[in-house]
């Protein structure tokens, strides 16, 4: 039985590599959100409150092209809606916590955290607790969005543009899926939700965020009703 | 008003983060959900991967030789067969560079 302190250890350091990505994400953002003539107090403040790079972003070009707060506020909600589905894969796993330390751990559940921590439950479904890999990788992300942000925000485009590392997002989840390409059934179900967002992507309020995946997971209910 | 806009924005992430987490216990997940809810990462981030790569800024197609197309098959490639996510991500960027600034 692994003790608190080293499950959060192994979660800070399975999240690792994905920080190669954010932290340049983070400098990008900030810089986009002085670019868009925001005060630095209130580009950092989406960083804190919202937490959640791309809706972030989405969320300062919907204000500052002079949309409605309803229009930006619902694209947020609609982006972030994602974390629903990553809720309800984790609630097993964190269903022994109390009410307040679930509440606490929520804040932190980002893309990649919940993936590497997600794969980390999966291996050791028994271990007391496990919930600390989710709060190390859960803190180190935070960390590095918060810093990354402020960098952004005070050194501005130290990031030269034409390097695209916005490219880096793509990437990073590339990482992240591409062990599940060994299993057919998931191949199928990646490229059925791959290609529903293509699709949707001028859909409304970017809701193509939540119905490619939704559009997914009803491919995989099928695949699965087929095996049978 | 914007100030007003940003804490409805974190609360309402923060409500889609939390509610799950609370709300979901596991007698309600039968073993039939808890088969789909395995596909949710293979669901989620392709649905981020592949507009980010087909796609440009603007929403529309980019050409089959586009730098980012060349990235994301070596990021594959590599990542398939070394499963190490450090190196996928430094192939795949290195390699989009490669065609931006050598070719």
């Amino acid at each position: 039985m692994r003790s608190k302190y080293e499950i959060f250890k192994i979660g800070i350091k399975d999240v690792a590599p994905h920080l190669l990505s954010v932290f340049p994400f983070g400098i990008i953002f900030g810089a986009i959100g002085i670019e868009l003539g925001f005060s630095p107090l209130f580009t950092y403040a989406t960083s804190l409150i919202i937490f959640g790079g791309a809706s972030q972003i989405v969320f300062l070009q919907l204000l500052s092209g002079g949309a409605s707060s309803l229009i930006a506020i619902t694209s947020v909600g609609v982006i972030n809606s994602r974390h629903f589905l990553y809720g309800a894969v984790l609630s097993e796993y964190l269903q022994k916590l109390s009410l307040i330390k679930k509440l606490l751990i929520s804040y932190f559940i980002v893309d990649q955290g919940f993936a590497v921590s997600n794969q980390y439950f999966k291996k050791n479904p028994t271990e007391e607790f496990n919930h600390y890999h989710l709060i190390g990788s859960g803190i180190i992300l935070w960390f590095i969005w918060q810093v990354s942000t402020i960098m952004g925000i005070y050194l501005g485009s130290i990031v030269p543009e034409e390097l695209g590392l916005k490219f880096a997002i793509p990437l990073t989840f590339i990482a992240i899926i591409v062990n599940e390409l060994r299993k057919f059934d998931h191949v199928l179900v990646m490229l059925v939700s791959g290609l529903a967002a293509t699709f949707f992507y001028n859909a409304p309020f970017k809701t193509y965020i939540i119905i490619s995946p939704l559009i997914g997971l009803f491919a995989a209910m099928v695949i699965n009703k087929l095996k049978k | 008003m914007t100030w007003t806009s940003i804490f409805i924005a974190g609360i309402l992430t923060y409500f889609t983060r939390m509610s799950m987490v609370t709300l979901i216990r596991k007698e309600m997940i039968s073993d039939n959900l808890r088969k789909i809810l395995n596909y949710v990462p293979s669901v989620v981030f392709p649905s981020i991967i592949f507009p980010g790569v087909l796609l440009d800024d603007f929403g529309a197609f980019v050409t089959i030789s586009d730098p980012k197309i060349f990235g994301a098959l070596t990021a594959l490639v590599i990542g398939f067969f070394t499963r190490n996510v450090i190196l996928t991500i430094v192939s795949g960027l290195s390699s989009y560079w490669i065609v931006i600034f050598v070719f």
